[in-house]
């Protein structure tokens, strides 16, 4: 491959923005597939989760019923590979009637300015 | 200015993957440079060489092919969305013991680490489907 994995140096942000709800389709799972994909290769990374992408978040799903694997066990694992900064829109969860204990993980609350200065900042910005 | 474009969508079901290769297209007719190519999830299906369009319709697996061949771009098939569709170069088919090939060798597979380094390395990434 003529393109080697940049060193350290090149750190930079990256946004990932997790925005359907769960198990309708792969892309919660390939949103989060992509972000520790950037955290294992030392990138400064933001998830978002922003409209329908709030729904994975709640506590005690139980997609088994359904055939799918909860996705609890991926986002648990996110603190492990160093992913802490995690924004959650504000608007979304009170569109879908949410609190904060309603989620299995603690994230930061964000308002469109928080997040249009969080994606102003990134290098790139992957939508899923 | 340098740019990666990044196909989710599978051709012909939905808009996206010829809007990235008009995109494309028109990326390189003004003059810009394209650090990588990457095709994640059902994005992987334009790189079938296996497709086998009706008449007086349009092959797009093979206006992207002819597209990377033409301007020696460098386009990345992710292993993982590919090998569970069915999209396999040769060295992945005889791995798995499975003939013939379904891609095209335009494209390489490789891991999602690719995706991020062309991030990293592109001034804007672009995102179909």
């Amino acid at each position: 491959m003529a393109n080697q994995m940049q060193k350290d140096e090149n750190q930079k942000i990256l946004t990932f923005v997790s925005r359907t709800a769960p198990y309708g389709s792969n892309r919660p799972q390939l949103c989060l597939d992509a972000a520790l994909a950037a955290a294992v290769f030392g990138q400064d990374v933001n998830l978002v989760f922003l409209g329908d992408g709030v729904l994975q978040l709640i506590k005690d799903q139980a997609p088994q019923a359904i055939s799918s694997k909860p996705l609890s066990s991926t986002l648990e694992t996110l603190d492990l590979y160093g992913i802490k900064n995690i924004y959650i829109d504000q608007d979304s969860m009170t569109k879908n009637h949410l609190l904060a204990e309603d989620l299995l993980l603690d994230g930061r609350s964000a308002g469109k300015e928080v997040l249009s200065e969080l994606f102003d900042n990134s290098a790139a910005v992957f939508n899923l | 200015m340098n740019f990666t474009v990044v196909v989710y969508a599978a051709p012909y079901s939905s808009e996206a993957a010829t809007s990235a290769l008009n995109f494309t297209k028109a990326l390189l007719e003004q003059g810009h440079q394209i650090y990588r190519l990457f095709f994640f999830s059902d994005g992987v299906h334009n790189a079938n060489r296996l497709a086998v369009l009706p008449k007086g319709e349009v092959n797009l697996q093979q206006q992207w092919d002819s597209l990377i061949r033409t301007n020696d771009l460098e386009s990345v098939v992710c292993v993982t969305s590919a090998i569970k569709r069915g999209i396999l170069n040769e060295p992945e088919a005889e791995r798995h013991d499975l003939k013939p090939a379904s891609m095209y060798e335009s494209s390489e597979i490789s891991g999602l680490g690719q995706l991020i380094d062309a991030a990293l390395n592109s001034h804007r990434v672009v995102n179909f489907g």
